[in-house]
């Protein structure tokens, strides 16, 4: 998993039709240093995530687990949202 | 998942029996501003896609084969939305 922030939103009408209803939301990886690491990618959001909030999210197939039995084809998906992190 | 566009269109005419009746689509990965990101990739078409139009991938085996509709199908990237938009949110 890996902390992001929620920079945008993609709107499909046609999609598959297991992702109906689904929320998909821009997402920028960042390093604990508050920095982006790598590029956006759009992720879906099983937690009611919004504009500008820190969140986490998983990658690969685990990312379908939230709408279990349901099985959309996604690869990534925010499962959290953080309140605030500290280091060491 | 990522932003794509497509590209063109792949004819093959022996293949894996799984990708029987299944199109295939020349995608390639935007940045944000459009810009290419990465080389470009062959993908299975789960909605219906045409050149040109810019689409969500997803880049993941099993997801892939889901969007195909088959189990244990041999890919790893599905076209499974056409996109309307992208909003990317200012002054955050």
């Amino acid at each position: 998993m890996q902390i992001a922030r929620v920079i945008g939103e993609v709107v499909a009408t046609r999609k598959d039709e297991n992702l109906t209803g689904l929320k998909l939301l821009i997402v920028q990886p960042l390093n604990a240093d508050r920095q982006p690491a790598g590029k956006p990618l759009v992720a879906v959001d099983a937690v009611g995530a919004g504009a500008g909030e820190h969140v986490f999210f998983v990658r690969g197939k685990e990312a379908s687990f939230p709408y279990w039995p349901e099985e959309p084809p996604v690869d990534a998906g925010i499962v959290g949202i953080i309140d605030h992190w500290d280091l060491g | 998942m990522l932003i794509a566009r497509v590209v063109g269109t792949v004819v093959a005419t022996q293949k894996h029996r799984k990708f029987e009746g299944a199109k295939l689509l020349l995608v390639q990965p935007l940045n944000l501003d459009d810009s290419p990101r990465g080389s470009t990739l062959l993908a299975v078409d789960g909605v219906g896609a045409g050149v040109d139009e810019k689409v969500l991938i997803v880049l993941e085996g099993r997801a892939a084969g889901e969007a195909l509709g088959r189990r244990a199908a041999p890919v790893d990237a599905a076209v499974i939305g056409i996109i309307d938009s992208v909003d990317v949110y200012g002054n955050l």
